[in-house]
């Protein structure tokens, strides 16, 4: 696609540095918002960009912004959400790691609107090469006038630090992220209320994905409206989705909202279509969280339209027939995979990253843990696939977090398209288990 | 605070004093000063990952004790932060830490296989220590780099599209190096302030 926003500039040699990413337009939003709109009119723009949360669901930003308690005398803050952990994700570390300049600017202009003067970048601790990074974009951005007391002359003063997290998924919550950067253990929080009233240090806080923030300066640049009439509907703009799995070109793609799943799949320009030639069998489009597809159901909906890459899109049919575009985390499956063990697998990670707080979570996920791995492993009975049905509905909507729900749906949505295979599972387990052996991938 | 009536399976008491050198503790000074007043318990996490780097590889009782005097917080606040973060660890481990990604991405590019030949390779399960103290292989969760998979850290490195040939010439490489600092290497204490 040629109508890229975010990642425009990024083969220009040299941009990650801040001669070179000022040279190609760098700033100039920065420039535009400080000094020519009011934080009433960064909001309007915002608002009628009809941009979405980019982490995972896809809450509209400018609406966020508003709840933000303005009339406290206590600090606010912004907390830019870097923790990207999600199974398949891997799209806010390629923006920072070419671009931190693009997330810098969104920073300035997004804590200008929010009336901030602190902002922090909460990065998981696993991309400590990327501190580096963004500290030194900090730096370069200070430097220049870009940060610090009275910005370009205004009377807007920021300062923003880049904070490490040490290895929890849990953490990327926005609750258990703040609880984190108090320097507590990542436990979420009941909310009410909800950060926008009591965030970091029980002050207004906005938290929001890094892709989400870097999207700011250049609706600013063009305009909100200009940009809500890229995408389709109330999927304004475009997506960086990362895509990994059995596809001939893994890589992050900024696509435009409204691209069909098909051709995202199967064009040279995307994921240059199934490694090996086989067969599409399966796809999880937003990250692990998401319920699974069965092919036909990934490429068209049960009205039998196409599926396209947007919120509505992915998301028609509900969990019947439908998942979500989630975080952008496509991860695609060959005929080969065994969507049992896969489940097995996801649902490990799930108990392990669980923080403990629920009971339904924290017991949960290890049932459903230890069932899927005698399913697997050859030992399962046939009421073990209604058994985690059911455990799956019982954690479903009864947690503090939506790590709970992030558990079941893989779960429940897996024995949902893929019943038969984990039938075949229970009653012919010496024939499946050779089958998988004889496929385990050769260097 | 009489700390020791505090204790836990996988806690490393040993009576050792222990402190950062002054130019640790500058940088150590200047990251609780990037959060409010009264609240330099925000800079725990930080702080802990240059205590474990600077201070041996592990996070023991007595610089645990340490960090929370620094930071002018119960010890208990740093026993229970550092045993929920997978990054941080409680015992002796090996000069390199090799954490392989299991999750899915990971799993269906072959990261079970590469799991299973380090495994033959250095004779050691997850969870282990070479017997010569320079490896310690754990298995981790989804390292964000799921297109380049299979993948795994060393030392918090990143290692990608790995292979089983590629991991052999990477255990070669750091043997060499396993008595001083491979170099590239990059710390904590260089990130920040
Ligand atoms: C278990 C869990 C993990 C999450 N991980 C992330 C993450 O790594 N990055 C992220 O931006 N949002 C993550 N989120 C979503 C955040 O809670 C929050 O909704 C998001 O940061 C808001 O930003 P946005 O509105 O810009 O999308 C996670 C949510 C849950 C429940
Ligand atoms: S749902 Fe799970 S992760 Fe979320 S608060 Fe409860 S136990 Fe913790
Ligand atoms: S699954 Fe291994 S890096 Fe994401």
């Amino acid at each position: 696609m040629d109508g890229k926003i975010l990642l425009a500039n990024i083969d220009i040699p040299g941009i990650r540095g801040f001669d070179v990413y000022r040279t190609h337009g760098g700033y100039a939003a920065v420039e535009k918002a400080l000094r020519h709109l009011s934080v009433q009119e960064v909001i309007a723009e915002v608002n009628r960009s009809g941009l979405r949360g980019r982490g995972g669901a896809g809450f509209p930003t400018g609406l966020k912004w508003s709840f933000l308690d303005r009339k406290t005398d206590k600090p606010r803050y912004l907390v830019c959400n870097a923790d990207e952990s999600e199974p398949g994700t891997f799209k806010d570390r390629y923006l920072m790691h070419h671009l931190p300049h693009l997330l810098i600017e969104g920073l300035i202009i997004s804590s200008y609107a929010l009336g901030v003067n602190t902002c922090y970048i909460y990065i998981r601790g696993e991309f400590k090469y990327m501190v580096g990074i963004l500290e030194n974009a900090i730096r370069e951005a200070r430097q220049h006038g870009f940060l610090g007391e009275r910005i370009l002359g205004t009377d807007f003063s920021l300062e923003i630090y880049v904070h490490p997290g040490a290895g929890a998924y849990i953490c990327g919550e926005e609750t258990a992220l703040l609880e984190s950067l108090e320097g507590k253990r990542g436990n979420p929080r009941i909310k009410p209320p909800f950060p926008a009233f009591k965030g970091l240090y029980g002050c207004p806080t906005v938290v929001n994905n890094v892709e989400t923030l870097a999207t700011v300066g250049p609706i600013i640049s063009m305009g909100g409206e200009a940009y809500s009439k890229i995408g389709r509907g109330k999927s304004t703009g475009t997506k960086l989705i990362s895509a990994c799995g059995n596809i001939n070109k893994p890589g992050v793609y900024e696509i435009e909202m409204g691209l069909p799943v098909e051709d995202f799949i199967y064009s040279p320009g995307y994921c240059g279509g199934i490694s090996g030639n086989k067969y599409l069998k399966a796809v999880i489009p937003g990250g692990s969280s998401v319920p699974i597809l069965p092919a036909d159901l990934i490429l068209n909906t049960a009205r039998g339209e196409k599926r396209l890459m947007t919120y509505e899109s992915l998301a028609d049919g509900d969990f019947e027939t439908g998942t979500m575009l989630g975080s952008g985390g496509f991860i695609v499956y060959d005929e080969d995979a065994c969507i049992v063990r896969n489940t097995w697998n996801l649902t490990r990670f799930y108990h392990h990253e669980s923080c403990g707080q629920c009971s339904p979570c924290r017991e949960g996920t290890g049932w459903m843990e230890k069932i899927l791995y005698r399913i697997e492993h050859g030992q399962g009975k046939m009421s073990d696939i209604d058994l985690l049905v059911r455990v799956a509905k019982n954690i479903e909507g009864h947690t503090i977090c939506p790590l709970g729900d992030a558990a079941a749906w893989p779960v429940a949505s897996a024995i949902r398209h893929f019943r038969k295979e984990f039938e075949d599972h229970v009653l012919h387990p010496a024939e499946v288990l050779s089958k998988e052996r004889s496929l385990l991938k050769v260097f | 605070m009489q700390n020791n009536v505090i204790s836990h399976p996988q806690f490393t008491r040993e009576g050792k004093k222990v402190a950062f050198t002054p130019e640790v503790l500058e940088k150590v000074h200047c990251l609780m000063e990037r959060y409010p007043e009264g609240r330099q318990k925000s800079a725990l996490l930080p702080v802990l990952h240059i205590a474990q780097e600077e201070l041996g590889g592990y996070l023991s009782v007595d610089i645990m004790d340490y960090v929370a005097s620094l930071l002018d917080i119960q010890p208990i606040e740093v026993y229970e932060v550092a045993t929920f973060y997978s990054m941080f660890y409680l015992g002796k481990m090996g000069t390199y830490v090799i954490e392989v990604c299991r999750t899915g991405p990971c799993a269906i590019s072959g990261g079970e296989q590469i799991l299973a030949h380090l495994q033959d390779v250095l004779e050691i399960k997850p969870g282990e220590t070479t017997p010569d103290g320079i490896f310690t292989l754990k298995e981790v969760e989804c390292l964000g780099s799921c297109g380049t998979g299979p993948v795994m850290q060393v030392n918090t490195e990143y290692y990608e599209k790995l292979t089983p040939g590629k991991v052999d010439k990477l255990l070669e490489d750091l043997k060499e190096y396993a008595d001083r600092n491979k170099p590239g290497e990059s710390t904590w204490m260089e990130k920040f302030c």
